[in-house]
């Protein structure tokens, strides 16, 4: 359960591999962790994890799943919470694929992939999630959306969309749940330095997975809806947004 | 079934508003709902009176919270053996409300009227006189608990081991239902007050050491927001009921008045904190400069007893984010935890808007009750600044290292390893739980956090 500070006891994470739930995680659970289930694909990674968040908290389980099929996610959900055997104070969605525009985009068996794993998935765990937490009387829930939905662009299109469909979709959820006692905390961060940028041509306002986790946990005890990281994207994103198409066209990243 | 379950489930937090979390709430009329409410409860069930915890301890996330407030009945006085039977519901406020003009008072009183007699045996709360007269349930002659177990009368003779893990339990052995209260006679509802003010902490604790057991009634107020090397200033306020002879003939015709409703009311603003690090400097200061030095001064129950009654909701008063409270005791040759403490906070510059010092007597045998043989020093913070969380550990460390301990009905954010360590004897408490409650279906906010009982 949250202690008056809003630290939590027990927090489970879809997507467990990722470099941002990875530095999240270890924030997360620095000052009262005692149970994280860490969900994911890839089970060598998922088990070297656990194994470096068991020097802290007491109690690490791993589930494996894989976002590209939806027939499992009740299953993989209902899993998560049984692992957990004690209240989720948080839940972490940080599933998803950047996939290669230029290789995805023509290519419609590449396309629904992409929006299954980047919003298909994410949102139908979001439902399970979120009613399983009202059930328990609380507890927030962290999706990673991006800047990429915010205003779609050429360059990312395929993923762009899916996150947008995801933004979107939390953004309702989140409104139902008010008065619930469970709250929902969309993340946009810009472009983050991790293993699925990687290679990848760094745009402005480029930030570390570490600066990504540091500025969710502020907004988390800010309360904040929507955390941008950095969170001066907050500011330059909205105008963006306006700009006219022959203008956002030529902006770099 | 009489039994009025809320069709939504509520939102609930404690008296510092923070981590609320939402409940089904059910307000039981009599003692049998009570026991229909004890049969299947898989989210778990917890007692609440009048929500004054600071913390978690009140709530139950995703299962019920039984509301006693239908449980409130005042039973006959038996002016005999200056007894009442009284509805675990009933408050402080009511019974002294019924008692005074009497002629009798409730033996132990906490900082506010606004408890249940449940909420009091369940936290045993201490007031200003623990030195001399323990605590709350010291006081108690017999309780009658609903337990998933069955319902069961238990005493200091009868059920001892019930008794007193109930007592302090923090709801966890059962629902109590009521109560069998002793009472001390009272000739007025008047204190007569003495008052002095210290420049230095160290002072200010030996005073304590050496005259305490003179009066019946003592606390101390300490500045918290200025002073080093020790220079904090104090002001010791000690002493007893005023009997009808001590009264100017003005207060003769008021000799039995009782305390009222509060006359001030925070507004549900929603927003905005008034007290903040400037605010509690200024009060601190102002409150420190209007209370001079006085000997066998008179002043009613309610100014000596329940200050912060006189302003409805309080607690509002931090804003949305609400705040903590940390109350530890330690034990008699531990005075420097206490010093260390203060020390610790002023230095930090984190803003306490109420410090509280006292001297407790023994404790009881109950292995969650708070009250041990020492110091007590009771502090408050609004929530917001990124170093109390850590300072707040850092105090729970040295506290436990003394051998002392944190108050759980204030508790909102301890670390669970130190439970057993600052309550040695929880396995009292865990061995009567299971048998009164084998499936664990009693459960707060609080217990599943601490993980009590261990």
């Amino acid at each position: 359960v949250n202690d008056a500070f809003g630290n939590a006891q027990s927090v489970v994470v879809f997507g467990g591999t990722s470099d941002i739930s990875r530095e999240l995680v270890a924030l997360l659970t620095a000052d009262r962790g005692r149970s994280v289930v860490l969900a994911g694909r890839d089970c060598v990674t998922l088990a070297k994890r656990a194994e470096r968040l068991r020097r802290t908290v007491a109690r690490v389980q791993t589930v494996t799943f894989d976002a590209r099929t939806l027939d499992d996610v009740e299953e993989t959900v209902m899993a998560c919470f049984e692992a957990a055997a004690e209240p989720v104070d948080v839940v972490v969605v940080a599933v998803g694929e950047l996939g290669s525009q230029t290789a995805d985009e023509a290519v419609p068996d590449r396309v629904a992939r992409m929006v299954t794993v980047n919003f298909s998935w994410p949102a139908a765990a979001l439902s399970s999630v979120a009613a399983r937490l009202r059930l328990q009387g609380h507890g927030r829930i962290i999706v990673l959306s991006s800047v990429a939905g915010y205003r779609v662009r050429r360059s990312n299109f395929v993923y762009g969309s899916a996150k947008a469909g995801l933004d979107g979709f939390a953004a309702g959820l989140s409104e139902s749940l008010r008065g619930t006692g469970v709250s929902m905390h969309v993340v946009r961060p810009g472009f983050v330095h991790t293993k699925m940028t990687r290679g990848r041509p760094a745009a402005p306002f480029a930030v570390r997975p570490e600066k990504v986790a540091s500025d969710i946990v502020r907004g988390l005890k800010r309360g904040h809806a929507v955390i941008w990281s950095p969170p001066a994207l907050r500011l330059v994103f909205p105008v963006l947004r306006l700009a006219p198409a022959a203008l956002w066209r030529r902006l770099p990243g | 079934v009489t039994v009025t379950t809320t069709s939504a489930p509520q939102l609930l937090s404690g008296w510092g508003r923070t981590a609320p979390t939402t409940t089904l709430l059910a307000r039981p009329v009599d003692v049998s709902s009570v026991q229909d409410l004890l049969r299947v409860q898989p989210g778990g069930v917890i007692p609440r009176g009048l929500g004054r915890s600071y913390g978690d301890a009140a709530q139950c996330t995703g299962g019920l919270t039984v509301d006693t407030a239908g449980l409130g009945h005042v039973g006959a006085l038996n002016e005999e053996a200056g007894t009442i039977e009284v509805g675990s519901g009933a408050s402080l406020h009511e019974l002294m409300r019924r008692l005074i003009p009497l002629g009798w008072f409730i033996p132990v009183t906490p900082g506010t009227r606004y408890v249940t007699v449940g909420g009091a045996i369940a936290a045993d709360v201490h007031g200003k006189n623990h030195h001399r007269d323990s605590s709350f349930a010291s006081h108690v002659l017999e309780l009658s608990l609903v337990t998933p177990y069955g319902t069961l009368t238990a005493s200091p003779h009868h059920e001892p081991d019930l008794f007193w893990a109930t007592a302090g339990g923090m709801g966890l052995t059962g629902v109590i239902v009521s109560a069998v209260l002793r009472l001390i006679p009272v000739e007025t509802s008047w204190m007569l007050v003495d008052r002095q003010r210290f420049s230095r902490l160290d002072t200010l604790m030996s005073t304590m050491e050496s005259t305490d057991v003179r009066y019946r009634y003592s606390v101390a107020w300490l500045d918290c927001t200025q002073g080093r090397n020790g220079n904090h200033r104090s002001i010791l306020t000690r002493g007893d009921h005023a009997p009808f002879d001590a009264l100017p003939n003005r207060l003769r015709s008021r000799q039995r008045d009782v305390p009222g409703d509060p006359s001030l009311r925070v507004p549900r603003t929603g927003h905005g904190r008034i007290l903040n690090r400037l605010s509690i400097r200024a009060l601190n200061e102002a409150w420190f400069r209007i209370s001079k030095e006085s000997e066998g001064s008179l002043q009613s129950l309610a100014e000596f007893f329940h200050p912060l009654d006189g302003v409805g909701g309080w607690n509002l008063l931090y804003g949305p984010r609400g705040f903590v409270q940390y109350q530890f005791a330690v034990p008699p040759e531990r005075g420097d935890v206490i010093q260390d403490a203060v020390r610790t906070v002023v230095a930090s510059g984190l803003p306490s808007f109420l410090a509280v010092l006292k001297r407790f007597g023994p404790g009881t045998p109950g292995p969650l009750s708070f009250a041990q043989e020492g110091w007590t020093l009771a502090l408050d913070f609004p929530l917001g600044p990124p170093s109390l969380p850590a300072l707040l550990d850092r105090l729970d460390d040295a506290v436990a290292a003394a051998a002392g301990r944190v108050y759980l009905a204030k508790d909102s954010r301890l670390r669970p390893e130190l439970v057993p360590i600052m309550y040695p004897r929880m396995n009292d408490m865990f061995r009567v739980c299971r048998r009164m409650d084998p499936d664990g279906m009693l459960a707060s906010d609080l217990s599943r956090r601490l993980g009590i009982p261990q």
